[in-house]
């Protein structure tokens, strides 16, 4: 058995597979299907500070190797999720992250206070990427700027593990992850979905009610790999790898690239049972390969002239 | 209810006519309890366009002999690789999803059941179990034309069953709402299943004669266990997912009826 556990800022995970935001639930919902408390860690649907009714349907467009989704946040709000959802899952034996999101610097802030409270949540992923949202999400993790803002903000008020996922709809995710970095994220996740677009070529009109839409699944590991690559050599602190992971070997490929921890996503649609077999295939990879710990993984790219 | 991820075993796949076919699929070990009206998501492999599972309602539940029957309508490529699927082959399902239809307070109840299409299918399922609890289910059943009827003989087992065709070629010609049955029989329930324009016209009928009314919604969905948020509907209450809080629904709980 491999030490599987690895750290991300003060945040210590069991192992360093996470279930992605808006593909999890609240990890209720995958409770027949494993123990939640194998887990590295939960990251529940996005949060915002009122409740969201999201978009219109139809918000789901599949593609080859993946989906487009326009789902939009929706979501009961930051008080129902203290009230009702909370004491329902703070005692699962794993690290609960909250996914915040915000339509302004404001409702960021004051969303990630109310989180700050919660004595099981020991971490937070600030949503800065999320490209459904017509006010707001976008706008902050496209710029430095934006991007800058926001997180300074929600850092003076959020105490704990404050990690922001990235958006690859940008120039150079590098130059985003660098201030998110100067402005004291812990730790950054990337990427968030890809922006792209469906059509129905007999009906002759978009598939998706927002008809752009955010693309994620197996199509998009290769964009996510290099991004985790590229963003590893920026910055200083943690990178949390996701897009398009279906298995072990992603996650080892990810690792390898510059994580220090994966998330699984849209695959959990496919099988939800991919995060548990994901932690056994890293166990048993790390102890093939003679790697006594997980982390020993990350960055651990061996160059073009050693083969 | 408590869902399961199953590798079943198919029994046989049967085409019917050339856009369905019906699986009949088992399991080494007892299948789980299922109520008439409840899906599985099903995994489809070897093909390179299809990714997602295809959510599919449980047509019927044969308990003696462990079986399971899913009856599709070859509609992509997914439902198409479907029928590829040939006895002893193994397809991977996640079950029972959703919540079912509700069943009468009492056998005096006279409930009518409305499918168009490939919407036939759960209703069969809960047909059996009307008849089981001594109920006189009555069946209309709707489609283009006469190859679009399916399974009629095993419909016809569990109570009456009108039809209509919109060519003609078989039962009534029109649609469903235009079928003399509902003038000159009285219903205390219906259940509705098919196409969503059918299903908004059955609600109306409902409504005007103050029958209540259960309809099973088939949105485009991903996950089937209120993950995604994907397969919405708007209800008097925003928008909530069809794959948990439906796939069945009452009519009263949609906004159809503005």
């Amino acid at each position: 058995m491999a030490e599987l556990t690895t750290k991300i800022g003060d945040l210590t995970l069991k192992n360093p597979v996470i279930t992605a935001s808006g593909t999890f639930g609240y990890g209720i919902e995958y409770a027949d299907f494993i123990d939640l408390s194998r887990l590295g860690g939960i990251i529940v649907k996005g949060t915002t500070e009122q409740p969201r009714e999201g978009n219109p349907y139809p918000r789901m467009a599949e593609t080859p190797s993946g989906m487009l989704n326009a789902v939009g946040l929706q979501n009961k709000g930051a008080d129902h999720f203290i009230r009702e959802i909370y004491p329902k899952i703070k005692h699962v034996d794993t690290q609960i992250i909250v996914n915040v999101s915000g339509s302004t610097v404001e409702s960021y802030v004051s969303c990630a206070e109310r989180m700050a409270a919660l004595e099981h949540i020991r971490a937070i992923e600030l949503n800065i990427s999320c490209p459904n949202v017509k006010q707001g999400g976008m706008a902050f993790g496209v710029t430095c700027r934006g991007a800058s803002e926001v997180v300074r903000a929600v850092r003076t008020v959020y105490p704990k593990t404050l990690i922001v996922k990235l958006s690859p709809n940008v120039r150079d995710i590098t130059e985003i992850a660098r201030t998110v970095e100067s402005e004291g994220a812990d730790a950054v996740s990337l990427i968030n979905t890809l922006l792209g677009m469906a059509i129905d070529a007999e009906k002759r009109r978009p598939i998706l009610s927002t008809i752009t839409g955010g693309l994620s699944g197996p199509c998009i590991k290769p964009v996510a790999l290099r991004m985790v690559w590229q963003t590893f050599q920026a910055v200083h602190i943690p990178v949390i790898g996701l897009g398009g992971i279906t298995c072990w070997q992603d996650a080892v490929e990810f690792m390898l690239a510059g994580a220090s921890a994966i998330q699984i996503g849209t695959y959990n649609f496919i099988d939800p049972t991919i995060s548990v077999k994901v932690i056994d295939g890293l166990n048993d990879y790390c102890h093939r390969h003679g790697f006594a710990s997980v982390t020993k993984l990350t960055g651990a790219l061996n160059s073009m002239e050693s083969i | 209810m408590k869902k399961y991820v199953l590798d079943l075993k198919v029994v046989q796949n049967d085409r019917l006519h050339t856009d369905y076919c019906l699986l009949k699929l088992t399991s080494t070990s007892v299948l789980p309890e299922i109520q008439p009206g409840q899906f599985a998501e099903v995994r489809i492999e070897g093909t390179e366009s299809v990714f997602l599972r295809r959510p599919i309602s449980i047509n019927y539940v044969d308990k003696q002999a462990n079986a399971l029957w899913l009856l599709i309508r070859l509609a992509g490529a997914g439902t198409r690789r479907l029928a590829e699927y040939g006895a002893g082959d193994t397809l991977n399902l996640i079950l029972p999803l959703g919540n079912g239809f509700s069943l009468p307070q009492t056998p005096a109840e006279q409930p009518l059941l409305i499918g168009g299409g490939v919407g036939v299918a759960p209703l069969l399922f809960l047909g059996d179990r009307l008849k089981q609890m001594g109920c006189k289910p009555v069946f209309l059943l709707g489609a283009r034309s006469c190859d679009d009827l399916l399974l009629l003989d095993d419909f016809r087992r569990q109570g009456d069953v009108y039809l209509t065709t919109e060519d003609g070629s078989l039962g009534e010609q029109g649609y469903v709402t235009q079928h003399t049955v509902l003038s000159s029989r009285h219903f205390d329930q219906i259940y509705t299943c098919g196409p969503k324009p059918m299903m908004m016209a059955v609600a109306q009928y409902a409504a005007s004669k103050n029958v209540s009314c259960e309809a099973s919604l088939e949105n485009t969905m991903a996950c089937g266990i209120g993950a995604c948020l994907c397969c919405v509907e708007k209800t008097i209450e925003g928008h909530v997912c069809v794959c948990t809080e439906g796939p069945v629904f009452n009519i009263n709980q949609l906004t159809w009826l503005n």
